[in-house]
């Protein structure tokens, strides 16, 4: 079974392409330690369920980036209808990747839904995701990587791990500091490319 | 204002309708009102404005997402259409109606009543400006002596 921790780094050679929300607990040690914590990376750290509509807000209201969220399967069952409003407007610069280790990792390794029987991409596909797969293997994420530069959006990638920890990385866990940063980048962004 | 998501109510239905016929706006449909906090954070991260369209009962479904707001000084536009408020003649309506400003009280969140007509443009207007001027989180309600109570 794969190492949560050699995931990203697999599917997101270039990072820095991407505008970046992460779900809260392992996805944002894990997006943060890829990144480097990138200013265009807003990690969450509570508020679960809302990797997902974050991306989606963000994706809607900047069309010509490519947007990608990194979550758990925990946090994206919280607010599974949010695949729904992903698929309606269909923001053709969204990916999701969730990083499904079936368990609540947290708060202490509990298992989750997908230890048992649900399978996340077949809600997204049934949600109205145009692509959808999973992985379980290394030869699976140089698919999935291929998956996420080529397959129509918005795209789904479920990522079976192995239990065990996250990146390690300290990341800031000041919400407010984290969107001033995000925000400066975005503008500073803009500005370089009308140059 | 570019995104008005929403979860349908009936006080929202004809905003809503002029947000998708309008050329610079976009009605993004939810399947839960806390979506839209979530989602209208997204938008300000890359500087642009959305507003959350709910029933008062939506807001129920808000307060562990609206964290963004107080956490993260995210600026929060809701426009919440009541029930269970002057008139209301469904029983189910009545707890979730007359918790809505504790709730959001509760979340930092201010809000700006709308009873009569004449509250309407000012009210509207001083949400917008605590929002996007003021950085704060804010719910404009509109009440059902504004709306009027649905017939059954």
């Amino acid at each position: 079974m794969l190492d949560r921790r050699e995931v990203l780094g697999a599917l997101f050679p270039d990072p820095g392409a991407y505008l970046m929300v992460a779900g809260l607990a392992g996805s944002a040690r894990d997006a943060a330690a890829l990144t480097g914590e990138a200013d265009t990376l807003f990690a969450f750290g509570g508020a679960m369920g809302g990797a997902v509509p974050m991306g989606l807000g963000m994706a809607l209201a900047a069309p010509d980036r490519k947007v990608a969220v990194v979550t758990g399967d925990g946090e994206l069952l919280m607010n599974a209808g949010a695949l729904a409003s992903v698929a309606s407007t269909m923001p053709e610069n969204l990916s999701i990747v969730c990083i499904d280790n079936g368990r609540h990792g947290e708060t202490g390794g509990q298992l989750g839904h997908t230890a048992r029987r649900t399978d996340l991409a077949g809600m997204a596909e049934g949600a109205g995701l145009p692509s959808a797969m999973t992985v379980s293997d290394a030869a699976g994420l140089g698919e999935a990587a291929a998956f996420l530069e080529e397959a129509p959006g918005p795209r789904f990638v479920c990522v079976r791990v192995a239990p065990g920890p996250p990146a390690e990385y300290k990341r800031n866990w000041d919400p407010a500091e984290c969107r001033l940063r995000f925000r400066r980048a975005w503008r500073e962004s803009r500005t370089a490319r009308r140059g | 204002m570019s995104l008005f998501a929403y979860v349908p109510d009936a006080g929202n239905r004809a905003l809503v309708d002029l947000a998708d016929a309008h050329n610079d706006t976009r009605a993004v449909l939810l399947s839960s009102e806390q979506e839209g906090i979530a989602l209208a954070a997204g938008a300000d991260l890359v500087g642009a404005r959305a507003v959350v369209c709910m029933q008062s009962s939506g807001v129920g479904n808000c307060p562990n997402m609206l964290s963004l707001v107080r956490g993260g000084g995210f600026p929060m536009l809701l426009i919440v259409t009541m029930r269970g408020d002057y008139g209301e003649m469904n029983p189910w309506q009545y707890p979730m109606g007359q918790a809505v400003g504790p709730v959001l009280e509760a979340m930092g969140v201010l809000t700006y009543r709308v009873d009569a007509d004449a509250d309407l443009e000012p009210a509207a207007q001083a949400a917008v400006d605590a929002a996007w001027r003021g950085g704060q989180g804010v719910a404009l309600v509109l009440s059902q002596k504004f709306l009027g109570a649905k017939p059954f």
